[in-house]
């Protein structure tokens, strides 16, 4: 079992949506357990009997500012679903949480990075606020989880 | 009159960006539009002067949950176009290939996304909580597919081993057939979902359905196969504007298909199980008339059961390929690039996924066009709405909005690959 997996998750293809997989990219260059997540989010569900320790990391879409980075302890309280309604997963990220919660597979540390979207349209890139959040989240998650 | 609005800014279980408006005076039904926001119609554009062997890799990225379509129709067009024919090896692993994606959508579609309409649940989250068995069996009879597409397809969304002509690389036959365990346990698991989601209240409704389908002489229709309907239509895909328009409506960015006398069409479960009932094995066919499926399914609520019907013949088809699986050599077949036409057509879990590109003589894109299942659906989900509105107008608002919304997701509609969610507005005058 690995110690720490980290999920990035989105569509490049979207604009700030691509938040996830850059991130994940980033921290796995620099020598963390990172992989981008696509697709619906009973691949989250898959990844928690992977690991002890998961950190997922979503853009969101809530009303606050772009670039608006939020952290959830997801082991300890319910992660609020209306974050991650532009979701590209009809099952996403907070459904695959709490279908993970209710049926016990949470694993025993749950950390959930979000970082406010502005832009989702299409094509490979993200918005400025955006980016520059990312940039601090990745400072944040190399310091606390790299070796 | 009693003026009543009835909005509601979020459709669960959706995918995609759209909205629904429905307009009513009194017990008249004014209008019923379903709008759609988030094409995948850039990609088109994108593809202009591209190389033909990008064209399965970048429409795969249309969809998340059913790329294994956007490949296995592209590759099709590319192929007839190339002049490509497939060895039966290579036709039968991009066929298990499919059965992977048809088991982990539907299965998805099924379990998670459409159950909770029929259990008064809100969401997927409320099923695991009260029935958690059923949804663990879901979410390893998902895993299933996934694993089918990881293990031929290099990873389960966004496949990185399949290319025009075939495969990078064949699969070793002891990888695929360490799956033959978990394929007969998901036999049974499909089995014993279908019966249990057949004890659910459907609400009475039966649609009048033109359905349009692929057929195949002898199996049940996935990869590949001729464009039929249940009035007599039997036609090769590259016929297929011959039949069918897309058409521009002011109020949806997504075009809507229809045959080209203005009607309405059905692709997707029901239309495929109507058209190729018989094709079905004989234990899916079992499972379906014990589910209390005729050969011929009218309800669209019943299309819960017939997803499930699927994802039981998917596994037993991709068990019996795997069973008499030999390993194509060569992998793949390549041919130097030249001018032509291409048309594709297969059966993704939504319906019928066409494409069609032209290619110049150095096999650069010069135009291409891709019309996915729910575009080609949108006129007769508007259809479906109408009708089910019609015949539910005593319901009070809160429970007529829900009805709407269960009436579309339904149709398991994938409005684009991405964004937001569908916004839903029932006004009453």
């Amino acid at each position: 079992m690995q110690d720490v997996l980290i999920l990035g998750i989105g569509n490049p293809m979207r604009g700030d949506d691509g938040l996830g997989p850059w991130v994940a990219a980033r921290l796995a260059a620099a020598g963390l357990n990172a992989r981008a997540h696509a697709g619906d989010g009973t691949g989250i569900l898959d990844a928690m009997a992977e690991t002890a320790h998961l950190v997922l990391i979503d853009a969101s879409q809530s009303g606050a500012p772009p670039g608006t980075p939020r952290r959830f302890d997801a082991a300890a309280a319910t992660v609020p679903a209306e974050f991650f309604h532009y979701s590209t997963h009809r099952f996403g990220l907070a459904e695959a949480v709490e279908t993970g919660r209710a049926l016990g597979l949470l694993p025993a540390q749950l950390t959930v990075h979000a970082i406010e979207g502005g832009d989702f349209t299409a094509g490979e890139r993200l918005s400025a606020p955006v980016a520059e959040a990312a940039e601090a989240l990745i400072l944040t998650l190399v310091a606390e989880l790299g070796r | 009159m009693t003026e009543r609005v009835i909005q509601v800014d979020a459709l669960a279980r959706v995918e995609g960006e759209g909205a629904l408006y429905v307009k009513l005076n009194g017990q008249e039904l004014e209008s019923c539009e379903f709008r759609i926001f988030e094409p995948p119609r850039f990609f088109e554009a994108f593809l202009q002067g591209r190389a033909y062997g990008e064209a399965p890799d970048i429409t795969s990225r249309i969809c998340g949950i059913c790329p294994i379509a956007y490949i296995a129709s592209a590759c099709q067009a590319m192929e007839m176009a190339l002049g490509i024919t497939l060895s039966p090896e290579i036709e039968a692993l991009r066929r298990i290939l499919y059965c992977g994606e048809w088991i982990q959508s539907h299965t998805l579609h099924a379990a998670m996304l459409h159950a909770p309409d029929f259990l008064g649940l809100d969401s997927a989250i409320d099923i695991a909580k009260l029935h958690p068995e059923l949804v663990r069996k879901a979410l390893r009879l998902k895993k299933l597919g996934n694993t089918l597409m990881e293990t031929i397809g290099g990873r389960a969304v966004h496949p990185v081993n399949t290319r025009v002509g075939g495969f990078y690389a064949a699969p070793d036959a002891a990888k695929l057939q360490a799956l033959l365990p978990e394929l007969d346990w998901g036999v049974a698991a499909a089995r014993e979902l279908t019966l249990a989601f057949a004890g659910f209240d459907f609400p009475a409704d039966a649609g009048d359905y033109h359905f349009v389908s692929l057929s195949h002489p002898e199996l049940y229709p996935i990869d590949q196969g001729r464009i039929v309907s249940s009035r007599g239509l039997d036609i090769a895909p590259a016929e297929y504007d011959d039949h069918f328009v897309e058409e521009h409506v002011a109020r949806s960015n997504a075009l809507h298909g229809r045959m080209r006398d203005g009607t309405a069409y059905l692709t997707g479960p029901l239309a495929r199980y109507a058209n190729n009932f018989a094709k079905l094995s004989p234990t899916a066919q079992a499972t379906a008339h014990e589910a209390g499926l005729g050969a011929v399914e009218t309800n669209p609520f019943k299309s819960i059961l017939v997803r499930m019907v699927e994802v039981q013949y998917a596994v037993e088809e991709a068990a019996r390929l795997i069973r008499a699986y030999r390993a194509p050599n060569p992998s793949f077949i390549a041919v130097p690039p030249r001018a032509g036409v291409g048309h594709g057509a297969s059966e993704a879990p939504r319906g019928i996924c066409y494409h069609r590109y032209e290619i110049d003589a150095e096999g650069r894109i010069v135009s291409a066009r891709i019309v996915p299942p729910t575009s080609q659906n949108q006129p007769q989900i508007e259809r479906d709405l109408a009708r089910v509105v019609r015949a539910n107008l005593a319901l009070d608002e809160a429970a007529l909005k829900l009805r709407c919304e269960q009436t579309i997701r339904n149709y398991d509609p994938c409005i684009s690959c991405a964004t937001h969610f569908l916004k839903l507005t029932v006004e009453r005058g």
